[in-house]
């Protein structure tokens, strides 16, 4: 499928910020089922915009504003061809071992009520891991209702299990926890989403996390859809927790309080328009 | 040098030359409002106070009216007050001791020392003659500070910075001085002084610790027009804005030279001392001394950001 | 509690007849013997006095009493003799360098984890291995600028490495000022003894953190010291230290980063820093790769950092060799990075993650002392032996629930040393934390070290947070 994505992410300050600097987390790559047609970042202001790999392969770009600015817009836009894959993630960019996606973080913290679920949810892991972390997957979605108003971009993972609500983020953090008690690795994944049912207008990108697989690799699970991946997803960074694949991260000095806002079209890409040669009339 | 220290040393002087401010418009209102009724004029001396000395918007939100009490406790003491006398202590202290290091022993003591004593001091259950000795010991605090910096710095950057934010917080002090009470200081022609007017126009006096530097200067009585003229023209007063120009200029200069760079802030304090130098006090009445008083604070303003902007950030 | 402890006055056991005395402290004992008693009050009060004026405070937390403290000081000076100091410069040397090469390893080749030195997932699950600095070489490979070990004695030949510190140690002020105060205090003292100095400290300091500078520095780089600001507990030390070293002493906000490139902002514009001996852990110094709440930290430090124009002191990433349980393989490592046996040996450690061990450690846990992983400053850690019983069953589930967040060792006598308390003169428990500079060029350690004494009879916990005081250490030269 071409799955064609314009994100605005706007920001606005009372008072003109000095020294703007965003990593940003917000370029797709290719792997085997996915591949990036075409994809720009925007800044609409001045500045220096130099890309980079971090430590886990996702690309960075570093931005930092030349002038003070009131308002700025990241604008990223491209078309993505993706691919049913089954979840299973093949041909992706892999800098770090395994292990590594073991390590507790804050965010993804497990107490003891959520390690007693992982491990009631799931079963036996020896005998079907694969079953197994559907089974969680399937848990988590049920148990969880989806509620924009209960959680903030901090939310832990205990947190929002205690509450047994949240959004994508805070649904994907339930599942690592409890995956990685359970001894798979698992990391999160952030990227955009195509919905079927035709809403193209979205209020926020999507999440969902990875685990990996003993004997199969890394599958892709959408803990806020309850499903595994597939077509409708773009796989755009990893991390640890949020804070590693966040799409943007920003510090800046002045500008009193800041507002935020997204604009996101997700939409379905059309193939290029057949070329007509054009001929004398 | 860093320029969070520079920052520090600017902010460190003009709060302390803020609590001497302060303290004085506090005493001689205090002895304005003792004047009999019939000397008195408009009786509106402890909102004028409130005017020179603060924010009265800021005051009006907090007290229901104005009196010597509310005034002097918003003045004084109110941690509500960022120019309180207890406020700018505190936050002079504050500054002292994130560049602890860059002050010499007795400058640190002598803040040090008042901020520990200004707790000992309380303003609610003070009469008049223990808050005039209040007056008198915040006075001889900035004294001290001050007296202690001269008398014992280094003449290098540091010291040019903390006489930079002297300088600009006293332009300020003299000018507000003047918008509050420019309508009692008019031109000769327009004016017969009468005796109620005259203890406005010694309060300004008393106010800058002029009253005897007036008798000195003019050796004559007490002309509202002279008054204006010593404060504003006179490089020999202390406190006048030329004076005070004077001071930035040099210091500004001496500042330039040691980097070997001059900028905006050069520019600007230069061409306010070319103007102030080539008035005469003729000349600003004619043009009207309440705009040009208005134009004067922006100016100082303007420059206190420049100064800001090219060095202290 | 095991069997007494070395006393390092008398070389003997603790509670026998203190009649002997070995050479090094022979001086030492007869002047405590015939000062009269009014003598040392006085001196002690001297030396408080001038503690306070210098402002050498630290701050404790939780304690809202008093958080400004003054740390104990006690004036009869521990000696350790030439050949003693000896032994312990060179097995300081060898297990620093070890240090660096298993750091560089860790981040690089990873030939240590290939070849089963250290498990894998101990290595990757720890929050102090910092992915960035994967293949990401410091400037001149070095990791560990400045090391504090901390040393423990049990016997006349005998000095255990008890933990390393390789991320921002302490309390070389401390060293210092001890110094400075016992040389203005006894003169004559110094006069019957060759006793090494330590005040060049700074310099070789300086020299180290110069020698490191990037390679695109000029050739007089600019050295700042990084403090997290005058609310941390080692303020004094750090401001005493930037003082000392000559350099600026800079909060976060002093610092921008710009097209990878650090500068500090001073009253003549940006001024470039080359070289950071920071006093501010990973987690805080830059808010765009590590916590983003930080508000102590560097925007954009990091990718200066990663580009190689401006060096950390110490490297990012180094906390790792202070976790207790990569701490337990330290011999194994230092074997292999260096060819040759420790000098310098662990104390004996149970890691509670491996399961014979902990079955062990839940046995006699009575008779041992047992650490929690991450801790620090002598927080969550249980002494067997001075345990109630609610105390050794509190720590008996944190052990089961968590065995890999815990390491155990054996209740060790650490050597005493004769000290000033209510009574008199007593012996009381010390350890040593030498600082081991290293930098492009060579090694440094200027003899002695900061030594810490346990004030309350019979305790081990010689930590300032917990009623520990500290002593000036001699290095008789000679």
């Amino acid at each position: 499928m071409r799955v064609r994505i314009v994100h605005d992410t706007i920001y606005r300050y009372d008072r003109p910020v000095r020294a703007l600097v965003q990593a940003l987390r917000l370029t797709p790559r290719d792997h085997d089922g996915q591949h990036v047609l075409r994809w720009r970042i925007e800044p609409s202001a001045d500045g220096r915009l130099t890309p980079r790999e971090d430590s886990l392969g996702n690309i960075v770009h570093m931005f930092s504003a030349d002038h003070a600015l009131d308002e700025i817009t990241m604008r990223v836009s491209g078309e993505v061809e993706t691919a049913d894959t089954s979840g299973i993630l093949q041909g992706s960019v892999e800098r770090v071992p395994d292990p590594f996606y073991l390590r507790e973080t804050e965010l993804t913290a497990a107490d003891e009520a959520m390690r007693a679920f992982a491990v009631s949810a799931s079963g036996d892991m020896s005998a079907d891991p694969l079953g197994c972390l559907h089974r969680l997957l399937e848990s988590i979605h049920r148990q969880t209702a989806f509620d924009t108003d209960t959680t903030h971009v901090a939310t832990t993972a205990r947190e929002a299990f205690a509450q047994r609500s949240g959004v994508c983020q805070d649904l994907t953090h339930v599942f690592i926890a409890c995956a990685r008690h359970l001894g798979i690795p698992a990391r999160y994944v952030s990227g955009y989403f195509f919905r079927a049912d035709g809403v193209v207008e979205q209020d926020a990108g999507h999440a969902w996390a990875e685990a990996k697989v003993p004997n199969l690799g890394w599958v892709g699970f959408d803990a806020a859809n309850g499903i595994s991946t597939g077509e409708a997803h773009v796989r755009v960074a990893i991390g640890l927790d949020y804070l590693g694949a966040a799409p943007i991260r920003g510090t800046r000095q002045g500008g009193g309080s800041e507002n935020m806002d997204v604009k996101l079209r997700v939409e379905r890409g059309r193939p290029p328009r057949q070329m007509q040669l054009q001929v004398q009339a | 040098m860093l320029s969070r220290t520079a920052d520090n040393l600017y902010w460190l002087s003009r709060y302390t030359e803020r609590a001497d401010f302060v303290a004085r418009i506090l005493d001689a209102t205090m002895r304005l409002a003792a004047l009999p009724a019939s000397y008195g004029g408009e009786r509106n001396e402890w909102e004028g106070a409130v005017a020179a000395a603060g924010n009265l918007d800021e005051f009006k939100r907090l007290y229901s009216a104005v009196n010597e009490d509310t005034v002097r406790d918003f003045l004084a003491f109110s941690p509500n007050n960022p120019s309180s006398i207890a406020n700018a202590i505190e936050v002079a202290r504050e500054n002292a001791r994130a560049v602890r290091t860059a002050l010499t022993t007795e400058m640190w003591e002598a803040i040090n020392g008042a901020w520990l004593e200004l707790k000992g001091f309380n303003g609610a259950e003070m009469n008049r003659e223990e808050f005039a000795r209040f007056l008198e010991w915040v006075k001889n605090v900035s004294l001290s500070f001050d007296g202690s910096a001269y008398r014992t710095m280094l003449r290098n950057d540091a010291y040019w910075f903390t006489r930079l934010g002297l300088a600009i917080e006293r332009a300020d002090n003299t000018a507000r001085i003047l918008d509050v009470k420019y309508h009692v200081l008019l031109p000769q022609t327009e004016r017969v002084g009468g005796s109620l007017d005259y203890f406005q126009w010694t309060t300004i006096l008393r106010e800058v610790s002029a009253l005897t530097a007036y008798h000195w200067v003019y050796r004559q009585s007490v002309k509202p027009w002279l008054v204006a003229d010593l404060l504003i023209l006179n490089r020999q007063m202390p406190r006048s804005l030329a004076n005070c120009y004077e001071l930035l200029v040099r210091h500004l200069d001496l500042v330039a030279d040691a980097y070997g760079r001059r900028g905006p802030s050069q520019r600007l304090a230069s061409a306010m001392q070319a103007r102030l130098s080539g008035t005469k006090i003729d000349g600003i009445f004619a043009l009207g001394m309440h705009e040009f008083i208005t134009d004067f604070v922006s100016e100082n303003n303007k420059l206190g950001a420049a100064i800001a902007e090219q060095y202290l950030v | 509690m095991g069997r007494a402890a070395f006393d390092e006055m008398t070389g003997r056991p603790n509670g026998q007849a203190a009649e002997g005395v070995r050479s090094a402290y022979a001086a030492l004992k007869e002047w405590l013997e015939t000062c009269p008693p009014d003598f040392f009050d006085t001196r002690r009060s001297q030396a408080e006095l001038f503690f306070r004026r210098i402002g050498i405070t630290f701050a404790v937390y939780g304690d809202n009493q008093s958080t400004e403290r003054l740390i104990p000081f006690d004036i009869i000076p521990r000696v350790l003799t030439k050949p003693e100091w000896e032994l312990l410069e060179r097995g300081l040397k060898q297990r620093v360098t070890a240090l660096n090469a298993f750091l560089g390893d860790l981040y690089g080749a990873q030939e240590c984890i290939k070849a089963g030195v250290v498990p894998a997932d101990l290595v990757y699950r720890n929050p102090h291995y910092r992915l960035e600095m994967l293949g990401c070489p410091p400037p001149h490979g070095v990791y560990v600028h400045i090391a504090g070990i901390d040393v423990v004695r049990v016997d006349e030949d005998t000095f255990y490495v008890l933990e390393d510190n390789a991320r921002t140690p302490s309390g070389v002020s401390y060293m210092l000022e001890n110094r400075e105060v016992m040389m203005r205090l006894f003169p004559e003292l110094f006069a019957q003894h060759r006793v090494a100095p330590v005040e060049n400290y700074p310099d070789a300091l300086l020299k180290t953190l110069r020698s490191v500078a990037p390679l695109t520095a000029t050739r007089d780089p600019t050295v700042v010291l990084l403090t997290p600001g005058r609310f941390n507990s080692a303020f004094y030390e750090h401001s005493f230290l930037a003082d000392k070293l000559g350099v600026e002493l800079v909060e976060a906000s002093d610092l921008f980063a710009k097209d990878d490139v650090v500068f500090m902002r001073t009253t003549e514009g940006p001024k470039r820093v080359d070289v950071i001996y920071r006093r501010i852990d990973d987690d805080f110094i830059d808010p765009l790769v590590f916590r983003p709440d930080s508000v102590l930290g560097v925007p954009g430090l990091m990718a200066a950092y990663q580009a190689g124009n401006v060096t950390l002191a110490n490297a990012v990433g180094t906390g790792i060799c202070d976790d207790k349980a990569v701490y337990t393989y330290m011999p194994a490592i230092v074997r292999f990075f260096t060819g040759e046996e420790p000098i310098l040996n662990n104390v004996p450690t149970w890691c509670c993650r491996e399961k014979e061990a902990l079955s062990y450690v839940l046995d006699r846990l009575p008779e041992l002392v047992v650490k929690e992983v991450n801790g620090s400053g002598g927080y969550g850690m249980l002494v067997g032996p001075h345990a109630t019983k609610r105390e050794l069953d509190e720590f008996a589930r944190k052990l089961k629930h968590d065995p890999d967040g815990f390491i155990a060792q054996p209740t060790l006598s650490l050597s005493t040393c004769p000290t000033f308390v209510a009574s008199g003169v007593a012996p009381r428990h010390v350890d040593l934390r030498p600082f081991v500079l290293t930098g492009a060029d060579e090694i440094r350690i200027v003899p002695g070290g900061l030594t810490r004494v346990a004030l309350k009879e019979g305790s081990l916990v010689v930590n300032s947070s917990q009623g520990g005081g500290t002593k000036d250490t001699w290095v008789l030269d000679g």
